[in-house]
């Protein structure tokens, strides 16, 4: 297991960023404080301090109506710089979909999220494999265990260079990978064109992941799927395992 | 007052998405002899002559922070004066 820097001995706290235009705040809040009952605050994008919280969720939507390209303003937010600091701290971070790509355009995860190779608009259930499942992010599921989560994006496929490719799957940062109803991550599997099927990765240090699916959208099985509670349940459970 | 107009386009190693449709559309039109459409953006800018940095510099830091993302697109710029 890596190890998590988790500032405080108690609970994690987690917070969810608002910027103009996130839609799945909500739900992110919801799951944290009903689903999984952690404390939780949501945070104003102009606010620029994240003093007193250990996991910050960047939630999907249109932040900044994606004008430019998806994420291309809202790294520049206020509140962004404190999302730096906190990840230097080796604070845990989450971008889901839309914040995967804010993510990615303030260069704190590697790589881009381009327009689906299909050009669509796609909404639907997907099976994932969990490629790496000792991360914070990931230790409640069984390396190799197939998923369903939701996705929804017109602008979920992965690209980056070769050389980054390459340091990706050396440290084995790709935590998730889109998959055939057979649990092969191969052309039939990719919704969107993403490189090498990816859905998810880690930064280097793993204390920073975004995924295009939601996670946060599967999380109760009265609406489909819990399966991606876990990804909630497994940076608590990182947290408490350090500080047993 | 000098005008800048900035191009961006995807980088030629990543598949055009937009461009493949609408190239596909132009061969449904009767245009076979459409072998490629590529898709970018266009910005046009005015800019007064305050700051210190030199207008290109400028530019350049405009396009690399925010107009372009580097490991997608590539840009290029002309300045009317």
């Amino acid at each position: 297991m890596i190890g998590v820097t988790i500032n405080t001995g108690r609970n994690p706290r987690f917070a969810v960023l608002r910027f103009p235009g996130s839609n799945c705040d909500q739900d992110a809040y919801h799951v944290v404080k009903d689903v999984i009952g952690r404390e939780v605050e949501y945070v104003w994008h102009q606010d620029t301090s994240l003093k007193g919280f250990d996991v910050i969720i960047l939630p999907g939507g249109f932040s900044y109506g994606d004008y430019l390209r998806t994420g291309a303003v809202a790294r520049f937010a206020p509140i962004m710089e404190a999302v730096r600091k906190h990840a230097d701290q080796g604070g845990l971070v989450i971008g889901i979909c839309n914040g995967f790509q804010v993510l990615c355009e303030a260069h704190l995860l590697p790589g881009a999220l381009i327009r689906n190779s299909g050009c669509k608009f796609l909404c639907k259930y997907v099976p994932l494999r969990v490629e790496n499942n000792e991360t914070p992010f990931t230790s409640r599921y069984t390396q190799g265990q197939t998923i369903h989560i939701p996705i929804a994006h017109g602008e979920g496929r992965y690209v980056c260079d070769e050389t980054t490719l390459q340091s990706l799957e050396n440290n084995k940062q790709i935590l998730f990978r889109y998959t055939d109803s057979d649990g092969n991550a191969n052309e039939a599997g990719n919704p969107n064109g993403s490189i090498v099927n990816i859905a998810g990765i880690a930064n280097s240090t793993f204390n920073i992941m975004g995924m295009m699916p939601h996670p946060e959208r599967a999380s109760e099985k009265i609406l489909g799927s819990a399966d991606g509670r876990e990804v909630f349940e497994s940076i608590v459970c990182s947290a408490e395992r350090i500080f047993k | 007052m000098p005008q800048v107009k900035v191009i961006v386009t995807l980088k030629p190693s990543l598949l055009d998405a937009q461009g493949r449709v609408v190239q596909d559309a132009l061969h449904s039109m009767g245009y076979h002899g459409v072998e490629q459409v590529r898709i970018g953006k266009y910005m046009e800018m005015q800019l007064n002559s305050e700051g210190t940095a030199s207008l290109d510099d400028q530019v350049r830091e405009m396009c690399d922070r925010l107009l372009s993302n580097p490991v997608i697109e590539n840009y290029t710029y002309e300045v009317v004066l």
